[in-house]
């Protein structure tokens, strides 16, 4: 029903594992303006596996932006030039005819490539695993309206929880930095009142994985917020430093 | 003849389980320490289980098929989360979330189920704030509350339009913490490929390293599966890419009984399919029935004329029009069968004629736009980023879609399949919806299954099943893994030799299942959907084409393994809704309708479950669980 069509040329990072060389290969195909960017994927795949060759492996889920699982380096770009968008919910409306694409994965050492444009971010799951929750067994807990929380306190804790976990920040900072990611649990769960009792030791524990893992420090470059598909503020990092230095000073 | 025992607890149904918790045997701290759960799948029903078994002391194996926890599709969940907390003080109670989930789902789920469901409803919010979700909120700092689809209160708890996201990410910091705390062995990008059934008892799982190929044996003294639904089968869905029955259906072929494969739900504010190319549609939350309002035009020759210049006489508010008591909050079922009626009259709007309109204009005149921009605004926006067009402005277009999937593994009131030492939980047991959802139940059901209801009933298993230890060199692990890996093989052989890609071949599956397994049925088309779906079995068996090997990361061997299973799936939900001759919630048959088009059930005869049982060699068996209702009175759903 979409008679438009557009010529796309792309430059893909293909590497078929972690310890191969990776390269750029060339690729072009026709497609319309109103797939998103991974259905465009799909369909050179698509004809990758006709003609016999190994189709570009990206990793992918829900396809509306809220999993956090897709990612890739768009034309320089973690998820594209699009501000607020992660790769799946870019669309090829965005680019011109005739446009060469480039696409390359996550990179950071913290990141291993697993394949073309897939890679490893277990690295997240140890830093969340270090302390970014609520130390709260199953059970019977004090009704849920016990402890009023104002609305905007609230809401600024969701603007923080509301991160996705995809990577971009890391991808897109020069020294791979993952402090907007872990500033963002950090903030959300030091804003809540159910976290309180175990704020400081949090924040250490998180910070220092974080480093443990092979993460860069942040140098406020702000290219973080400005790659993140869910326009996470650089005042997360702000505060996890603050919370960083709270906890040195009051040892909780 | 075998025959179904879904053990319910005597007694009045508001002690049922009460009764069952006293009664239930306990296994001693320091034996929960030898033990060993696995837990497949970490949604909010895998997340939140092993995460509790976890704390209980047991050591859990938790596996899934992404390469975080934190990206299960119940992430995805926009709306929110039903609980009987009467904060409203608008009259809801325990009784009442019961009432309107039975009726719900049309009289086809288990009593005693929907009831515990209700009641532990409310533990499930103090628990989440617990852990810090950050809920919305009022002003003066208590929890906000919404309405959804098929009920006259606000019960509805949410966090933006990201409920299921922070319900998750809640109990995936739960799970993270027992990671820390080594009761929990996280296995990411593992897919499950087979249990291991040693002496009748599920005794442990196969699976395949995604990154390496490799296949792995794991043993324990239960396992939990939690591995959602299958509404991928229908190719086109609101699923996300790797959501599958792969898991589920194994079970089955292992003497797990798949209980009502037919009842599916098509969600009716979904982003209407815009090309050919597309691999999954998005779906739009239900909570913006609260506000828009859904409407075509009167007249066909209206079909194409921009809406803001379709006078309000010219338009049919047909939700408000047919159902006053309801409006625009009918449940799924009804509000999807009215869009694909007003489409069927030729009063479908947009490029392709399949979409009706949902709009903002008055909401938005009587509240401003920053009051819906506050309660919507996320949704609004990708609204904006798929299709391009800015629905502050221009109402929405939305679409009926393939959404959740009520059928799956039979289980009876402990959550215990019909293999001893397997466990159901969430959307891949079949017990809670009956033939139809309600609206921010599936985030309820998942949570109070996998918090509430499996910790204790696996302790109760494996305190009164003493399970002597298996080791994974043990002979039903090899066999099972010898035909995994024969099954791999077998598909690869064709694979290197095919002609169509796994894409096609899964494509066409799906255009059959939304064609004569989908929104409405007749026996004709189901009986034709049966034959086209074994040629299309023989087709994949003969023809797929998939690239690469076994032994390396290979996304599309993953598919086309999930694409074999429901290649066998779809057959079995299309036979379902054969024998079903009835209509009931959404599973609408086209010869059992009442002259204003509403479903009409048959309680005379189809007042049961319908739990079909795996044969090697011909057509599967038939079991039937009679629903017994001693509490309500079935009577015929009207929202009028």
């Amino acid at each position: 029903m979409h008679d438009e069509t557009m010529n796309v040329h792309l430059k893909v990072w293909r590497q078929a594992g972690p310890e191969s060389e990776g390269r750029f290969e060339s690729y072009s195909t026709e497609v319309n303006p109103h797939m998103s960017f991974l259905e465009m994927l799909d369909v050179v795949n698509e004809d990758l596996i006709k003609k016999g060759e190994m189709p570009i492996e990206f990793d992918n889920d829900c396809r509306e932006g809220i999993c956090g699982t897709c990612g890739c380096v768009v034309n320089g770009q973690a998820h594209g030039l699009e501000r607020g968008t992660t790769v799946c919910q870019l669309h090829m409306r965005s680019f011109r005819d005739g446009e060469t694409i480039v696409i390359e994965p996550w990179r950071a050492e913290a990141f291993p490539v697993i394949r073309d444009l897939v890679v490893d971010r277990g690295a997240f799951d140890r830093i969340i695993a270090a302390g970014g929750y609520v130390s709260v067994n199953t059970g019977p807990k004090p009704d849920a309206n016990a402890v009023k929380i104002g609305k905007d306190l609230s809401d600024r804790a969701f603007d923080a929880a509301a991160c996705i976990g995809c990577g971009a920040c890391v991808a897109a900072c020069p020294n791979a930095s993952a402090s907007l990611f872990t500033g963002a649990k950090v903030t959300q769960l030091a804003l809540m009142p159910q976290g309180a009792p175990e704020r400081g030791r949090r924040v250490r524990a998180m910070v220092d994985q974080m480093d443990a893992e092979g993460f860069g420090n942040c140098s406020n470059i702000g290219e973080c917020e400005a790659a993140c598909p869910k326009e996470i503020s650089l005042d997360n990092i702000a505060t996890m430093k603050r919370e960083y230095l709270r906890a040195m000073f009051t040892d909780h | 003849m075998t025959t179904l025992d879904s053990r319910v607890p005597e007694g009045p149904l508001a002690e049922k389980w009460s009764k069952r918790l006293h009664d239930m045997k306990l296994v001693a701290p320091n034996n929960k320490r030898k033990q060993k759960v696995i837990v497949v799948g970490t949604g909010l029903a895998g997340a939140s289980a092993a995460a509790s078994l976890g704390e209980l002391g047991y050591h859990v194996d938790a596996f899934c098929i992404t390469d975080s926890p934190r990206r299960a599709h119940s992430i995805a969940a926009q709306g929110g989360i039903n609980a009987a907390k009467n904060y409203p003080n608008d009259g809801d109670s325990v009784w009442r979330l019961f009432y309107d989930t039975i009726k719900g789902g049309d009289f086809r789920s288990r009593e005693a189920n929907v009831h515990r469901l209700a009641e532990v409803s409310t533990a499930i919010i103090d628990q989440a704030v617990a852990q810090g979700v950050p809920f919305a909120r009022d002003y003066g700092g208590e929890l906000a509350n919404r309405s959804f689809g098929g009920a006259q209160v606000s019960r509805t708890f949410y966090a933006r339009g990201q409920t299921g996201q922070q319900l998750l990410l809640g109990a995936y910091q739960a799970l993270m913490r027992q990671v820390d705390n080594k009761t929990v062995t996280m296995y990411p990008r593992r897919e499950m490929l087979d249990l291991v059934v040693v002496d009748g008892k599920a005794r442990g799982i196969i699976t395949r390293n995604l990154v390496t190929g490799e296949l792995e044996r794991h043993q324990a003294d239960a396992v939990v599966l939690c591995t959602g639904g299958y509404g991928r089968v229908y190719f086109l869905s609101t699923n996300a890419f790797n959501s599958n029955g792969t898991a589920a259906w194994r079970c089955y072929k292992r003497g797990a009984h798949f209980a009502n494969p037919c009842y599916v739900q098509i969600h009716p504010t979904c982003i209407p399919q815009s090309g050919d190319y597309q691999s999954k549609l998005t779906l739009m939350s239900e909570s913006l029935r609260n506000d828009g309002r859904v409407w075509v035009p009167k007249d066909k020759a209206d079909v194409k004329t921009p809406p803001s210049q379709i006078p309000d006489e010219r338009r049919d508010y047909y939700l408000e029009r047919k159902y006053p008591s309801f409006g625009n909050l009918v449940p799924r079922d009804v509000a999807s069968r009215n869009a694909k009626y007003v489409c069927d009259e030729g009063r479908g709007v947009g490029a392709t004629g399949r979409a009706v309109y949902l709009d903002f204009r008055d909401a938005i005149k009587n509240q401003g736009r920053d009051a819906i921009a506050d309660k919507y605004g996320n949704l609004f926006h990708m609204y904006e980023k798929i299709t391009g067009e800015n629905p502050y402005e221009v109402p929405m277009r939305i679409y009926p879609a393939v959404h959740y999937t009520m059928g799956g593994l039979w289980v009876d009131y402990e959550l215990m399949s019909t293999i001893p030492g397997l466990f159901v939980a969430g959307e891949a047991n079949f017990s809670d919806h009956g033939a139809n959802r309600l609206g921010a139940s599936a985030l309820m059901q998942g949570l109070a299954d996998g918090y509430f209801v499996v910790p204790f009933s696996v302790g109760n298993y494996l305190a009164q099943n003493k399970v002597e230890a298996v080791s994974t060199d043990h002979a039903d692990f090899k066999r099972t893994e010898d035909e995994v890996t024969a099954h791999l093989q077998k598909m690869l052989d064709v694979g290197a030799k095919g002609n169509r890609t796994v894409i096609e071949i899964y494509r066409d599956l799906g255009e059959i299942m939304y064609d004569q397994v989908g929104m409405s049925r007749t026996p004709e088309g189901l009986k034709e959907a049966i034959t086209k779906i074994k040629k299309l079995q023989n087709d994949f068996w003969t023809d797929v084409k998939i690239p690469g090997s076994g032994d390396e990361f290979n996304k599309m061997l993953e598919v086309a393994g999930r694409l074999a299973d429901f290649l066998e799936l779809a057959e079995l939900m299309a036979r379902d809704a054969l024998h079903r001759d009835e209509s009931c919630g959404g599973h609408f048959r086209e010869d059992h309708q009442t002259p204003e088009g509403e479903a009409r059930r048959d309680d005379e005869n189809f007042c049961y479950v319908a739990a079909w049982a795996f044969k090697e060699a011909g057509e599967p068996e038939l079991i039937k669980e009679p629903l017994e209702f001693e509490n309500v009175e079935l009577s015929t759903r009207s929202y009028k």
